[in-house]
């Protein structure tokens, strides 16, 4: 423990701090400036390409009203759609683990961890083997499973107080189980059914319906709202919950509020292209090391989270001709390595990460 | 609560767990679908046999799964509380090395491109596979003082995810292979051979030789690189010599059984109810509870639905996960 003193910083030091705080602040501005003109790039493309090419101008003119009946139906009924979803769930998963990742203070404590991703999972497959669903109803199976998984974590964590640590070992827990039931549903079942469930199992933006974008698009904007309001009792949270009861945060309502938002998010999202691997684990790592910082960085996360759907989707359906590849495979192939190379470099740098 | 923290409970403790190891093995070798009487069980133990039905079951079916269930699970545990101790982090599960999706990443390849079909043909591959996806996750992981809890286990969730996404890709390109693959990865002790034991009998024993002579160095690991340092312990070397043994024993493991998870996090915390921090005792104590626990689970597989079975691999999440969480529960010092 520090010893108390009574230290009043000099003028010089103030200033540094305020040129180090100028910094930093620019750096991230001008990061996010860059991640959303790849986003935009990345967006074009994705509007251009296809079985049927449409030229950029085409592209532009349809977008705002002209265009043939052919490039209408193919951008604004298939392309625009897909990219939107692609957008929206991407930073769904990066807000929602950048937020599990602070809160909770350890890098494994994203949805695809604790436990959520595999509670949607599970009753997303049930709905698909069991049930025989389709479609949105698929979609409404999921959402339910991960909040009831949520649910049960907080319900079972919450003893004297609901501590990090806690909520993600009980997160796991559940993650197992949820986990051997869907192993037991797709050993039980028709192979073929199984493989269909698989495709769920990896997400995927192919079968992107205007309710599903409709529903996501209200629940994202609500909740980012949301998560806009409490954000910075996030930042005082991070800095442990003595200091934040210092700075007039009430630490166990405004755990379970942001906690909520985060499940929220992560639900939304794996409800509308299912659980899409790893983008929620991902995303704020590589933010927070493009940032150089250890802040919750939200937005950042949120870009790269934007950024890693829409670009694994591009090369999910361009990269071999005639096959259609479910986008979560390839933000495994992508996201991964990006992460491994960083680890790897920051590694070399500084000895230890 | 009952604890061992006196080194003479403590052997006293692993003394009646080993009793436990052995009566939930001889519950194993005694029930299933079939009911069959001591009797005959001691006979067909004791090769005393006529050649009955009742006895080929348990020559033939339940001796071989109860080795196999006692073998992978003791290797488990305790390459689980290896893992625990290295990376000081009490969520690390020797899966999170990415060593189950290396198994299963190469066993899917067996499957799906060199056409093997029985079981028995996979341990290689799975050995094979587990082994390259821990070293490679060890070596992104290492700096110049070797790897760091927090980017081992960082890189171990990445290489998983790799991996998982090239099992995918070709399962849904190929029927067939799910088909069968989908039984591996459940994890279960039925239709394994039981002679791979043998054969991976000297990567078992030199994996658990060597886990348990570094209870002593995880110990002053557990206080921080630095002080373990301080102490005179070669810290980088320790962290090598740990991650072989893990990898040897999570390989046998997984060849054995097939892609088990949740034994090698949960046997640990297990142990550490029991005796404490001190790793020499939670290593040694990981194994029979490991052994114990798959072995009880595959038996009350077999119970629960008679004539058909549940898996080991799902008997396990649905055992272990309410341990787990009532462990978890009733530790106060579990915090940030």
């Amino acid at each position: 423990m520090t010893v108390q003193q009574r230290y009043r910083p000099s003028v010089d030091d103030l200033a540094r701090v305020a040129v180090a705080r100028r910094a930093g602040r620019i750096r991230s501005l001008v990061i996010a400036a860059v991640l959303i003109v790849v986003l935009a790039a990345l967006a074009v493309v994705a509007l251009i390409l296809g079985d049927r090419v449409v030229a950029p101008g085409d592209v532009l003119s349809t977008l705002f009203g002209g265009g043939s009946g052919g490039d209408r139906f193919v951008i604004l009924g298939l392309r625009v759609p897909r990219l939107l979803l692609g957008l929206m769930v991407g930073a769904a998963f990066g807000l929602a683990g950048a937020v599990f990742q602070s809160l909770l203070g350890n890098p494994l404590a994203s949805p695809d961890i604790i436990g959520i991703s595999q509670g949607a999972s599970a009753a997303a497959v049930g709905a698909i083997l069991l049930a025989g669903w389709s479609g949105l109803a698929v979609s409404f199976a999921a959402f339910g499973g991960a909040v009831l998984v949520a649910g049960l974590i907080t319900v079972l964590a919450a003893r004297h107080g609901v501590a990090g640590s806690r909520f993600v070992l009980i997160g796991i827990a559940l993650a197992f189980l949820a986990q051997a039931a869907i192993n037991f549903m797709l050993t039980r079942s028709d192979v073929r059914d199984a493989q269909s469930a698989l495709v769920w199992l990896v997400g995927s933006l192919g079968t992107v319906t205007s309710e599903e974008l409709t529903s996501t698009a209200v629940g994202l904007v609500v909740l980012v709202l949301a998560l806009a309001l409490v954000s910075p009792r996030l930042r005082m949270l991070q800095l442990g919950d003595e200091a934040a009861t210092g700075l007039g945060v009430r630490v166990t309502p405004a755990r379970l509020v942001i906690t909520l938002i985060a499940v929220g998010l992560a639900a939304v999202a794996t409800a509308a292209a299912g659980p899409v691997v790893f983008v929620a684990f991902v995303s704020a790592p590589i933010a927070r090391r493009l940032l150089g910082g250890t802040g919750p960085a939200l937005v950042v996360s949120a870009l790269v989270g934007a950024l890693v759907v829409t670009g694994s989707d591009l090369i999910a359906q361009h990269a071999v001709s005639g096959l259609q590849v479910p986008v979560g495979i390839v933000t495994g192939i992508v996201s991964a390595p990006v992460l491994l190379v960083l680890l790897a470099r920051s590694n070399r740098s500084r000895g230890t990460a | 609560m009952l604890t061992f923290a006196r080194p003479a409970t403590r052997t006293l403790g692993f003394i009646a767990l080993l009793v436990v190891v052995l009566l939930s093995a001889g519950a194993s070798l005694l029930l299933g679908s079939r009911s069959i009487d001591v009797t005959s069980v001691l006979d067909a133990v004791f090769s005393r046999g006529t050649g009955s039905v009742e006895q080929m079951v348990v020559l033939d079916l339940r001796v071989p799964r109860t080795i196999i269930g006692l073998v992978a699970g003791a290797a488990l545990g305790l390459a689980g509380a290896l893992m625990q101790g290295l990376t000081r982090n009490p969520l690390a599960d020797p899966g999170l090395l990415g060593v189950n999706a290396g198994a299963s990443l190469a066993v899917v390849t067996a499957i799906a491109f060199f056409g093997v079909t029985a079981p028995s043909g996979y341990v290689w591959f799975a050995f094979g596979g587990a082994a390259l996806a821990a070293a490679l996750v060890y070596a992104v992981a290492s700096g110049r003082t070797g790897p760091s809890p927090l980017s081992l286990t960082l890189a171990g969730a990445a290489t998983t995810a790799v991996l998982t996404s090239f099992i995918t890709l070709i399962l849904l390109r190929d029927l067939d292979t799910l088909a069968q693959f989908r039984f591996w990865s459940v994890g279960s002790l039925v239709g394994r051979d039981v002679s791979t034991v043998a054969t991976l009998a000297p990567f078992l024993v030199v994996g658990s030789v060597t886990a348990l002579l570094l209870g002593r160095s995880l110990n002053s690991l557990a206080l921080g690189d630095d002080v373990a340092r301080g102490l005179g312990q070669r810290v980088g070397l320790t962290r090598i010599v740990a991650g072989a043994a893990i990898i040897l024993l999570c390989g046998s493991a997984t060849s054995l059984a097939g892609p088990l998870v949740f034994v090698g996090l949960v046997v640990p915390h297990i142990a550490r109810r029991f005796v404490g921090a001190d790793y020499r005792w939670i290593l040694l104590w990981s194994m029979p509870l490991g052994a114990a626990l798959l072995v009880i689970a595959d038996t009350i597989g077999r119970l629960i639905a008679p004539p058909s079975e549940l898996e080991a691999g799902i008997l396990v999440a649905l055992i272990g996960a309410p341990v787990l969480i009532a462990l978890v529960r009733g530790n106060k010092a579990v915090t940030r």
